[in-house]
């Protein structure tokens, strides 16, 4: 299979100490969720994905996409979308200008830019928000700006760092619910780095240490 | 793993080296062009013979000694009252909503040039000044300015006043930076709850983590005021002088056979200088063994109210000495007849400033051409030191802090003396861009200090956002880093602009009177006494600083007035 996120004998050491060991393949679509307690080499697997390890770890196997081998790309040459738990919205730019910012050059003409930010902005439930400044929304509508900034850049995986621990209770459910929807609909594989049951369970997928231990499961959908 | 972006923008790992050349070299050529005459060997004036000949002139001098020991008194001096009364400041009152209002009394003196702030001190309190036209006649009995030496006074004691205004906002300043660093609340609060006064509290538990951080500044602050030029032209004694203002009269002397003895002078003075240094050092370990003691002892110290107040009345003096100054050079600058003791002139009027007004003009746009172009080479070189740091994973080293206060620690009167040398040698003396070159050296410390923080406090996470989604390197640079930091690099540029306009030394040694600024024409203006002139052009010269921090201060708040995120950032 070559379609989605294959982590292939993936280990990250640090000294004589192994972080990461996972051999997992991700399939469009899918949501593999990695859980542990923070140190436990999450965020490390995280900056490997992305294409920025951090320096004196070792990292051997290979993270393949689409079939392709990363090995060597920057962040900005591997289109892979990322969240963290702050929207990390650019604060100069306008909600507009933010999704601008994310949609590919390739979409040519400011009739066919305006029109696809508009429908990524009726599509998050924020009609008509493009001229706001991004201080102005809500913690709710700041998030799902930024999941819709990342999903315009047309990323071929997702990342989601602990993307919905700022958020309340109520928020929360609904946030996941938009999250996980967009993914599924978009056919997306991604993987979910958190400590939270909770979210773990809600993502759908297997659920997996840094080390590879399954915890959980794919639940069929 | 180097990704192929990295490679290409590898001329961008040069940006570090190409600026510690551009500090380096200077301070490096400089030294020995003044090495060089020192012992003798000045070709273009027949000294082709390698001799103790200048040396032996400077020891026959008859006021060497009263120099010395002046540059000795006011530096040491100037830096230990502007340290304590920072300390002290700090101590009293961090934390507070005082320290709030004695922040916003004392930064804009910052911005204030070193000779502005002199002329103003000046003004107030010579013979004929504000204060005693204010005490005159009806406490003093004066109808006539007293005969007595307030200002030029040989203890020095003005020099020292005057270096104090200006060197306490600046220690302040960098303190404050440091302070982000260290849990000061918390630390003094436990010392609080354990019945230490809160002075010592922070004395004990503060400053001991905070002084290596502002060790550097407090030393160049030492070099400064050891050395300093204008504002001794302004304030010190004559006759004689200190040790550096000697060297410059031997340097534009007719007799060109004193410039051996002057190069021989500037080496004496750079000596002084690491002499000072180290005993300022070892005054550092004996500081330490006292505060341990008075630890160990326990004394609590609870009693400090009389000392806060005093710091408290310390810097309101400092602020209100600026200010006023600032002031008597605004009124001075529009005043007609003003006989002693009145406190205003009889009238006022715009001839001093229409009839020097096409001069002013010119010299001012002169040096805002210099300051800009020096401001702009400052920034620039900083900003690719500090992109280069950010995509190669540089970290900053303590030797490279060390090269960025170099040209801040070795006195400006050694080492640019030689660089005039050199500059004449290779006919680039009296140029417009030479002299930008030289106010390079000064402006690019202070624009490095003043964006490295904010630069290096940027959430890197914004530029791996913007990197997956797709975004290079360079676009990350110009259309989100900057436009964030767009506060801090237009307040980095003011600084660079303030330091570009008060230099002294390097325009009017490297200018060689045919390259000239409000700051240089001032200073020549105070042996002449002529207060009307000396308050258009030192008036003049305050408010081109102001001017840059204005526009700092209001291109944000406009661009981004939309922005509410982008509000008091960095």
């Amino acid at each position: 299979m070559t379609d989605g996120l294959r982590l292939d004998l993936l280990t990250i050491t640090l000294g004589d100490r192994r972080l990461v060991d996972l051999d997992e393949c991700i399939a469009p679509g899918e949501i593999l969720t990695v859980m542990g307690p923070s140190g436990s080499g999450k965020s490390t697997l995280l900056s490997v994905l992305i294409g920025q390890p951090d320096q004196g770890f070792d990292v051997s196997g290979r993270v393949l996409l689409d079939g392709q081998d990363l090995q060597g790309m920057g962040p900005q040459a591997r289109r892979i979308g990322l969240l963290f738990q702050d929207d990390l919205l650019f604060p100069h730019l306008s909600v507009g200008e933010n999704l601008g910012f994310a949609l590919p050059a390739s979409v040519r003409g400011r009739a066919a830019r305006e029109a696809r930010i508009a429908a990524a902005l009726e599509a998050a439930d924020l009609a008509g928000f493009a001229a706001r400044d991004p201080a102005t929304l809500s913690g709710g509508q700041r998030a799902r700006v930024a999941l819709m900034r990342c999903l315009l850049s047309a990323p071929r995986a997702l990342l989601l760092d602990e993307p919905f621990s700022r958020l309340d209770a109520d928020l929360r459910r609904q946030m996941r619910d938009f999250v996980f929807g967009r993914v599924r609909a978009e056919g997306i594989p991604a993987i979910l780095v958190t400590h939270d049951l909770e979210d773990a369970l809600a993502a759908g997928g297997k659920v997996i240490s840094p080390l590879g231990e399954v915890r959980q499961t794919a639940k069929p959908a | 793993m180097p990704s192929l972006e990295a490679n290409r923008h590898a001329w961008l790992r040069l940006a570090p080296r190409l600026t510690i050349a551009v500090l380096l070299l200077p301070v490096g050529a400089g030294l020995a062009g003044v090495l060089a005459p020192a012992f003798g060997w000045y070709p273009a004036l027949g000294g082709t013979n390698l001799s103790l000949d200048p040396w032996r002139a400077l020891f026959a001098w008859p006021g060497l000694g009263g120099a010395i020991w002046l540059s000795v008194v006011t530096g040491l001096g100037a830096t230990a009252i502007s340290l304590l009364i920072t300390v002290m400041i700090c101590a009293a009152w961090q934390g507070t909503r005082a320290f709030g209002v004695i922040e916003r009394a004392l930064s804009p003196l910052l911005s204030v040039p070193h000779a502005a702030a002199a002329f103003g001190l000046a003004f107030l309190i010579a013979p004929s000044g504000w204060i005693a036209r204010a005490l005159s006649p009806w406490a003093t009995g004066w109808d006539q300015p007293p005969d007595i030496l307030i200002t030029q006074d040989p203890w020095g004691l003005s020099l020292m006043a005057g270096l104090v205004v200006k060197e306490v906002p600046f220690l302040l300043l960098m303190t404050l930076a440091a302070l982000g660093q260290v849990p000061a609340r918390r630390s003094v609060l436990v010392s609080q709850t354990m019945g230490y006064g809160r002075m010592a509290g922070w004395v004990l538990t503060v400053l001991p983590r905070l002084y290596a951080q502002i060790r550097l500044p407090v030393y160049a602050v030492l070099a400064y005021s050891c050395s300093v030029i204008d504002v001794a032209l302004i304030l010190g004694p004559t006759r004689p002088s200190t040790l550096s203002v000697q060297v410059l009269e031997w340097l534009s002397d007719p007799d060109l056979s004193l410039r051996f003895q002057a190069a021989a002078g500037a080496i004496l003075q750079l000596a002084l200088v690491i002499g000072l240094l180290l005993l300022w050092r070892g005054g550092e370990a004996v500081a330490a063994r006292l505060g341990c003691a008075a630890i160990r002892r326990g004394h609590r110290f609870a009693a400090d109210r009389a000392a806060r107040t005093l710091s408290m009345g310390l810097a309101l003096i400092a602020a209100l000495t600026v200010g006023l100054g600032i002031l008597g050079l605004a009124v001075w600058s529009v005043a007609g007849f003003w006989t002693f003791p009145d406190l205003l002139p009889d009238q006022f009027t715009w001839r001093n400033w229409t009839r020097q007004s096409a001069t002013v003009t010119g010299t001012a746009l002169e040096t805002v051409m210099i300051g800009a172009a020096a401001t702009v080479i400052s920034i620039g070189l900083t900003i690719a030191c500090l992109e280069a740091e950010y995509r190669h994973g540089l970290r900053q080293t303590r030797r490279a802090l060390w090269l960025l206060y170099l040209p801040l620690l070795v006195p400006q009167a050694t080492f640019l003396i030689g660089l005039q040398t050199l500059a004449i040698g290779a006919d680039l003396g009296g140029v417009r861009s030479t002299v930008i070159a030289a106010h390079v050296v000064f402006v690019l410390p202070y624009v490095f200090l003043s964006l490295s923080d904010p630069w290096r406090a940027w959430d890197s996470r914004q530029g791996l956002v913007a990197a997956s989604l797709g975004a290079g390197a360079n676009r990350i640079l110009w259309r989100v880093r900057l436009p964030m930091l767009l506060r801090p690099v237009l307040a980095a540029a003011a600084v660079g602009f303030a330091v570009s306009v008060g230099q002294y030394l390097p325009t009017l040694l490297i200018g060689m009177g045919r390259v000239s600024t409000l700051t240089t024409e001032a200073v020549a203006l105070s042996s002449g006494g002529d207060r009307r002139l000396i308050g258009v052009y030192a008036l003049s010269q305050t408010i081109m600083p102001l001017i840059g921090f204005a526009l700092a201060l209001a291109l944000p708040a406009l661009l981004f007035r939309d922005r509410r995120g982008m509000l008091d950032r960095g």
